[in-house]
């Protein structure tokens, strides 16, 4: 399925994001595996629009242009369900109705079958992230960094091909920030995925240790805050 | 399909409203070809206004209805503007929605029994303090100026208006604005008249409109308590409608268009009063006035919020109290002995009625469900929030006076061979459950976290598991809360259930009313209780099942 070599990563080509006819940002950049591309920016520079519109959610009222490349492949019109782009938030939006596995289970594919397979994987990927013995727990007893694990993982039993990161550790103290951020870069270094981070922490960008991009503040020709 | 809800629902909405107008403004003026009127005239009005008294009921429409709304606005405001934050305005919400469950009759009953002359004030009071050995022979349910049945309105609109006021604070920055203006040294109240007031009563203003239009015309509860000599227009149309002279239909037809002139005066006068309103507040403020001393002003928007509910409360164990009283001799605070011979009797009568009530509430709410979620879910999907246009179709149904287009309809479907069928009561009962299902669930849905259902896109995860695995089980709540309120709206409703069921399909409603005009406490007591306990069941319902299934999840219990 995946393209040349040069082909692999996430490729952002000449995107441009209008609002009500005014340009809003445009972006040119090229994410290669296991790199992080970070987007700095003061509040209503349009970093959380640009990563809305990788991931496919991009709101009628904007509108944009470019492309949005993955391993080679144009996912620019495709329904966000069929991009393959994990997303994580800074908060770690566990569904409250399900169990600590049964949100891990929700990521995992439907490809792999059988229950107790299922359950299996679930209960090893909790052991990877120092969590075994919580498949039954409810997400609502989990500390605030336990949750951050396991949202991270939900997303990366899904196996995405890239991940949009929308101010991950902004919702964590800051030992817990260093922990969660050493384990999420980790994982996108390990498993050679493109990443976009969106941030207004610069030690988030130092870590990342990738290119940024600085978008600046359009707020003053009376832009809507965004 | 999911497309399609949203016109599905306007149209529920609109066609039987406008279908129902067009069929009694034709008659009114004389064109109905079935019954020989083949011409247009003014004759059906003529005749309607050499009935006795005709003048004193309009009259009475009028002046009750703008009373009643008049105070149930005032208490709200008094009561939100000097409770907001406290402990008392939080118990408040606990008790909002119980007390709005119950039928507009059954309310009606409860006050009625508590503020009769034989009622359980008066024999506590007696004889020591009032002298009476016998329940004085004055008319206080059903007095002339119809004071009764203005207290009834007042007591039932109060839960709605604060319902909608709840609503609609958190989207004025009150606690903001509030802390604001007690920063600057304004009392409570007026503070929160500058400050909340204007933002807030712009979104209260078609609930309040809709509380106008329900007490210039309604008529359950002025049967209960109203006047009878004469009675208010809407009471006497109903009373044309069960007159065997056919040639009477062209009266009845003049009486609701009058009735749709007489709610349009009302609400044309209420515009005035809201423009006096506006014109108090701002004279009041550049001088500077503080009000910094309001005690007695929050005293009394608690007193007028609670009293109503209290009343309604008393009421209902005092209904309790005579279905099971053996004899009660007038000043004895408590029946001699204690029986379930009355319940015993009236039960097996009673079953045919709360069949029907339970089979139409539970089928029209079920249905208005449907339809709701459907174009909720649509919504998400599709993005189209409904612009003004479609919130103006759902207050409608609201807006209009039942008594207006209800013959109009009813005549229609008597037309179509459908009068007195299942399908047809359903239908009617549609038009008034699904306003009311529709801005149950609305809000919870809309403020469900979007971020969830990106997350489960980001999964590979498309929209039907998002509904399905995301916001059916997170939104079980007040998705099962918003057919608990369709189905007390569809128990209480009583003019569309006896006129376009055709008298086939009594309700709990229905019977209770008719009973009422026998006089017997007892059966009125167990007939009101039956009818205001029946929406608990549904509420009931829609507590206990999700917190069963959610047993085990704290993130999705009720805040405090």
């Amino acid at each position: 399925m995946k393209a040349g070599r040069d082909a692999a990563g996430l490729r952002l080509e000449a995107v441009r994001i209008r609002l009500a006819g005014r340009l809003l940002l445009a972006v040119d950049a090229a994410v290669p595996p296991g790199a992080i591309l970070t987007v700095m920016g003061p509040s209503g520079s349009g970093k959380s629009t640009l990563l809305a519109f990788v991931a496919g959610f991009l709101d009628p009222a904007f509108s944009a242009e470019g492309g949005v490349i993955l391993d080679g492949e144009d996912v620019t019109r495709l329904r966000p369900e069929r991009r393959g782009i994990g997303l994580l938030f800074q908060d770690s939006l566990l569904l409250p109705h399900l169990s600590v596995a049964g949100n891990l289970l929700l990521g995992l594919p439907p490809r792999i079958r059988g229950r107790r397979a299922r359950r299996r994987l679930a209960a090893e990927a909790l052991a990877g992230i120092g969590l075994a013995g919580f498949a039954e727990a409810d997400p609502a007893t989990l500390s605030g960094g336990q949750k951050a694990r396991v949202a991270l993982m939900r997303t990366l039993l899904a196996e995405p091909h890239a991940l949009a990161l929308d101010e991950p550790f902004s919702g964590l103290d800051a030992a817990l920030r260093g922990q969660m951020r050493d384990l999420v870069f980790g994982e996108i270094r390990r498993r050679r995925l493109p990443a976009l981070l969106v941030t207004h922490d610069p030690a988030d960008a130092a870590a990342a240790a990738g290119p940024v991009i600085e978008l600046a503040a359009v707020a003053e020709d009376g832009a809507p805050p965004l | 399909m999911l497309r399609l809800a949203p016109a599905a629902i306007v149209l529920l909405l609109l066609g039987p409203v406008a279908a129902g107008l067009g069929g009694v403004l034709l008659p009114a003026f004389g064109y109905l070809p079935v019954l020989g009127g083949d011409s247009l005239s003014v004759e059906p009005f003529r005749r309607l206004f050499e009935l006795p008294g005709l003048a004193a009921s309009v009259l009475l429409s009028l002046g009750t209805g703008l009373a009643a709304t008049a105070i149930a606005v005032s208490a709200v405001l008094l009561f939100v503007g000097g409770s907001f934050g406290t402990r008392t305005f939080r118990l408040m919400q606990r008790f909002v929605s119980p007390l709005l469950s119950v039928p507009h009759a059954a309310a009606a009953f409860a006050l009625a029994v508590l503020i009769a002359p034989a009622g359980l004030p008066a024999r506590l009071l007696s004889p020591w303090l009032t002298g009476w050995t016998h329940p004085p022979d004055i008319l206080v349910v059903h007095d002339r100026a119809g004071i009764a049945m203005v207290l009834g309105l007042v007591a039932k609109e109060i839960p709605f208006l604060l319902l909608m006021t709840l609503a609609a604070l958190p989207q004025t920055m009150a606690r903001e604005r509030t802390e604001l203006m007690a920063s600057l040294g304004y009392g409570r109240v007026l503070g929160f008249a500058h400050g909340v007031v204007p933002v807030l009563y712009r979104q209260l203003r078609l609930p309040v409109f809709a509380v106008l239009a329900y007490a210039t015309s309604n008529v359950d509860v002025a049967l209960v308590l109203g006047p009878t000599t004469p009675a208010p227009l809407a009471v006497r149309i109903v009373e044309l409608h069960a007159d065997p002279d056919l040639a009477m239909r062209f009266v009845l037809a003049a009486g609701a268009v009058l009735q749709l002139g007489v709610t349009g005066a009302a609400l044309l006068l209420w515009l005035g009063i809201e423009r006096f309103a506006a014109l108090v507040l701002a004279a009041l403020a550049p001088t500077g006035w503080r009000a910094s001393r309001d005690a007695a002003a929050r005293l009394a928007g608690s007193a007028l919020v609670a009293l109503p509910a209290g009343a309604i409360l008393l009421g209902t164990a005092g209904l309790a109290l005579w279905s099971v009283a053996g004899p009660w001799r007038f000043p004895d605070a408590l029946p001699a002995r204690v029986t379930l011979g009355v319940w015993m009797r009236v039960m097996p009568g009673l079953s045919a009625a709360l069949g029907n009530a339970l089979a139409i509430g539970v089928c029209a709410s079920a249905l208005a469900l449907l339809l709701v979620v459907a174009a909720l879910e649509n919504e998400v999907r599709n993005g189209h929030p409904p612009g003004f246009r479609g919130l103006a179709a759902l207050y409608l149904p609201l807006l209009v006076p039942q008594v207006a287009f209800l013959f109009g309809f009813d005549f229609l479907l008597a037309r179509a061979g459908w009068d007195g069928r299942f399908a047809a009561l359903l239908m009617a009962h549609l038009v008034f459950v699904l306003p009311y299902v529709y801005l149950s669930l609305s809000g919870p849905w809309r403020s469900l976290d979007p971020r969830y259902a990106r997350v489960l896109a980001s999964l590979g995860r498309g929209p039907g598991t998002a509904f399905r695995r995301l916001r059916l089980p997170m939104l079980a709540r007040p998705i099962l809360t918003a057919f608990a309120v369709g189905f007390a709206v569809s128990v209480g409703l009583y003019l569309p259930t006896l006129v376009v069921g055709a008298g086939r399909w009594p309700t709990v409603t229905t019977e209770a009313v008719a009973l009422a005009a026998g006089g017997d406490r007892r059966i009125v007591g167990v007939t009101a209780l039956v009818q205001a306990l029946l929406p608990f069941l549904g509420f009931f319902v829609a507590l206990a099942v999700p917190a069963w299934l959610h047993r085990n999840r704290r993130g999705l219990r009720v805040a405090r």
